[in-house]
């Protein structure tokens, strides 16, 4: 057993408002520069629609992840013999088009603008060439937009829908979507550090956070391609590969990353898990349907007096166990079973976890006729052809699962390798709790429905009442439980401060009792 | 003239190997962050296809091919004993020069005709491109009009080169030489003296490594294993985050 630990992370979607918020505080600590404009390191995504860049889950054209070769696994698009004969010209590579070319406005113009009988206007310019553009695209432009041709229809997750359910999906009536917020994973089995032909790009043992050493990264560009959820982004101007870097100096000072810091939806969690690293390849190379289920007991029981042992003969500090012990993570994730990873079927074991979005519940969608009313109605009368109705007037205050907008095949395509089981599972459990709080706190349930319910989810009043308190009522310290790499420490993490004791106050750094000749 | 000749063909091979070594370690000490090539792929990529894959596939050839004249001439004598050998020596030579000269004019006119490449390009990426063009023509005039060069090479440059390894400079043989060659060869010094200068210092940095590489790579900034045990001592490592 290697026990490692790994700073990981929960969204909560049923929370996300979709306000860029995170975006937006990351943008401007790490990505407001000349060349990173187009990075997002942190985006939010609607889903269904075709993400950042454009169709980012198409492993058919970006050929990211890995794949299944036999008992073991090989990088779809780059790895030793694929990266070193596609150096001189990377073929599966994303270019600025696939995201959008960075753009500002001429404000001056408007000031400068000479009189005259026409408003002045801001061209657009390219922050690229500096030249006008026409602006073709935009980081988030799928925002709400689902249902639209452009976006929704072109979802990759849609793949094994029936023509009729995508259809349906996309009625009028019907149409419902989410938010995805993306960061980098920091997986356990990243494709983006093993594509890396110069070794720039690395995972810290002490947290598993995956960085790039700028100085030793030399432009070869395969990260790009390898990463399947396209978290790695080329800078133009620099010519070095960036990615979301978790923030790794607020983490070392005790501060949260400053995307789950600002958030407004209160979203997103982030505590350690221990895992077994000697099973990363084995968990890799699983079959596709066991996937989610080995993710998952790779995260070990952080109060089981063996992973405590083994724990610290690997080193693992103190500290960082008993964060692990306290970790929002491990209680989303294995405690109450409630989270999922995004894209399992890419095999690189990604540690951000999805607590998969159950909205809207208050109502259902029914099969109705309308023949008769719209017989009864005049020529002019505006009639629905369809032949349903959203009710929310349901016998039931919740809908049932089935009932749900969001086709489960989709959810599962996202969430689970497309196997519908796990998903269903968390959505009940989400379910459950609803209906335990509305008992509670408005009693217009009957106290042996909601047994009956928690039953069938293997859930205690306890167990929800925690579930309730994470999800809605937690405090920063609840949903943030950071390892302690104090500030103090952090400097240490970096270079031995040995070097720097005994380096100010008074006299010389040369030998002083040297003088002269 | 003996003079010029003394200077282009001993003083400046010296010189522009010297600065290659030390300017090369220089800068890879002293900025590590740009020591690699700027690639352009992200902003423009389909004409760049038809443009780096011919160029770099064939100047890989044809610096192997050289490196083989100066390393081992009498195979290369050898190998040309029979007609048909030479000639399918020469020929594939030329088609992969015809294929360099291809592939860096479409570069060329990538780099000064797409403005987002031009964003990206510096002056002396084009002086080395006008550089390398240059000495990919004199190169083909070279194969086409005094042949046979790979056998004439291998008879005439390589005991010089050789000689020039040896510190012991006999530059009779190259002297005697036609201006065209006189000029390939002192331009080969001079890009030479250019890779510390150039992007060029890509290819110093070539990962090869990769390839015996284990896939994935974990630092850690302490030793783990020790780290914990009661038995390390205090001096030996400072425990770190306990």
């Amino acid at each position: 057993m290697d026990i490692r630990s790994q700073v990981s992370m929960i969204f909560h979607l049923d929370k996300c408002i979709g306000c860029h918020t995170c975006s937006i505080a990351c943008k401007n600590i790490w990505t407001d520069r000349k060349g990173a404009e187009y990075m997002w390191w942190n985006n939010v995504e609607t889903k269904p629609g075709t993400g950042y860049p454009t169709k980012w889950e198409d492993q058919e054209v970006y050929q990211g992840g890995w794949k299944k070769s036999g008992d073991s696994i090989e990088l779809r698009g780059a790895g030793h013999k694929k990266s070193l004969l596609n150096i001189f010209h990377n073929p599966h590579m994303p270019v600025i088009d696939d995201y959008y070319e960075p753009f500002t406005y001429k404000y001056l113009d408007l000031i400068e603008a000479p009189d005259m009988p026409d408003q002045p206007t801001a061209r657009p310019v390219s922050m690229i060439t500096g030249k006008p553009i026409d602006i073709k695209m935009g980081p988030n432009w799928d925002d709400d937009m689902s249902g639209t041709p452009d976006y929704a229809r072109k979802d990759p997750n849609l793949k094994g829908l029936s023509a009729a359910e995508q259809e349906a999906m996309f009625q009028l009536e019907r149409l419902a979507f989410y938010y995805l917020p993306r960061i980098c994973n920091h997986c356990l089995n990243p494709a983006c550090v093993a594509s890396c032909p110069s070794g720039a790009i690395y995972k810290r043992g002490e947290d598993g956070i995956v960085l790039i050493n700028q100085n030793v990264c030399r432009a070869w560009r395969m990260c790009v391609t390898a990463c399947p959820y396209k978290k790695t982004y080329y800078n133009w101007s620099s010519g070095k590969s960036e990615k979301c870097i978790l923030c790794y100096p607020r983490l070392e000072a005790g501060h949260a990353p400053a995307c789950m810091h600002s958030c407004v939806g209160r979203i997103r969690y982030l505590g350690v898990v221990l895992y077994d690293a000697d099973k990363i390849h084995e968990v890799a190379s699983c079959k596709e349907e066991d996937l989610v289920k080995a993710q998952l007991d790779m995260i070990l029981d952080p109060f089981d007096p063996a992973v405590i042992q083994a724990a610290k003969k690997n080193g693992v500090a103190d500290s960082t166990i008993k964060a692990a012990q306290y970790s929002p993570t491990y209680k989303f994730v294995k405690e109450w079973g409630l989270a999922l990873p995004l894209h399992p079927e890419f095999r690189t074991l990604p540690m951000l976890f999805y607590v998969p979005p159950l909205l809207p519940v208050m109502a259902s969608v029914k099969e109705i006729n309308n023949k008769d009313q719209a017989a009864k109605a005049g020529p002019i009368t505006k009639i629905w052809e369809d032949q349903w109705l959203y009710d929310t007037s349901t016998a039931e205050l919740f809908g049932s699962i089935e009932q749900a907008r969001m086709p489960m095949k989709y959810l599962a395509n996202l969430f689970s390798a497309g196997d519908e089981a796990p998903v269903k599972d968390r959505l009940q459990k989400l379910m459950a709790v609803r209906i335990y709080r509305r008992w509670k706190t408005v009693g217009d349930i009957d106290q042996k429905k909601v047994d009956e319910v928690l039953k069938g989810v293997n859930l205690t009043y306890e167990k929800c009442d925690d579930i309730y308190y994470l999800t809605s009522l937690a405090k920063f310290d609840d949903r943030f439980v950071i390892p302690a790499a104090h500030r103090e420490h952090a400097i240490e993490m970096l270079e031995f401060t040995g070097d720097r004791k005994g380096s100010t106050g008074f006299g010389f750094k040369e030998n002083s009792a040297l003088r002269g000749l | 003239m003996a003079t010029m000749d003394n200077f282009l063909f001993i003083s400046f091979p010296y010189l522009a190997f010297a600065v290659c070594i030390v300017g090369s370690i220089y800068r890879y000490k002293v900025t590590p962050f740009k020591y690699s090539s700027l690639s352009s792929q992200f902003l423009e990529d389909k004409k760049l296809f038809w443009s780096s894959i011919p160029f770099h596939w064939g100047i890989v050839a044809l610096l192997v091919g050289h490196l083989m004249a100066f390393l081992i001439p009498q195979g290369v004598i050898l190998w040309n004993s029979s007609p048909a050998r030479l000639i399918a020596l020469e020929i594939t030579g030329f088609a992969f020069g015809l294929s360099v000269l291809v592939g860096l004019v479409r570069l060329y006119i990538r780099r000064i005709g797409n403005p987002r490449v031009s964003i990206v390009s510096n002056k002396m990426d084009m002086v080395l491109e006008v550089i390398l063009i240059l000495q990919v023509v004199l190169g083909l005039w070279i194969a086409l009009g005094y042949r046979w060069g790979s056998s004439w090479f291998a008879a005439t440059l390589s005991p010089y080169l050789w000689s020039l390894v040896k510190l012991n400079p006999d530059i009779s043989a190259v002297s005697a030489l036609p201006h065209v060659i006189k000029f390939h060869i002192v331009l080969a010094y001079l890009i030479l003296f250019l890779i510390p200068f150039t992007r060029l210092v890509h290819f110093l940095v070539a990962p090869f490594h990769y390839i015996g590489r284990p896939y994935q790579q974990v630092i850690w900034y302490w030793d783990r294993k020790s780290i914990r045990s009661p038995e390390t001592s205090w001096s030996k490592f400072r425990p770190k985050n306990n």
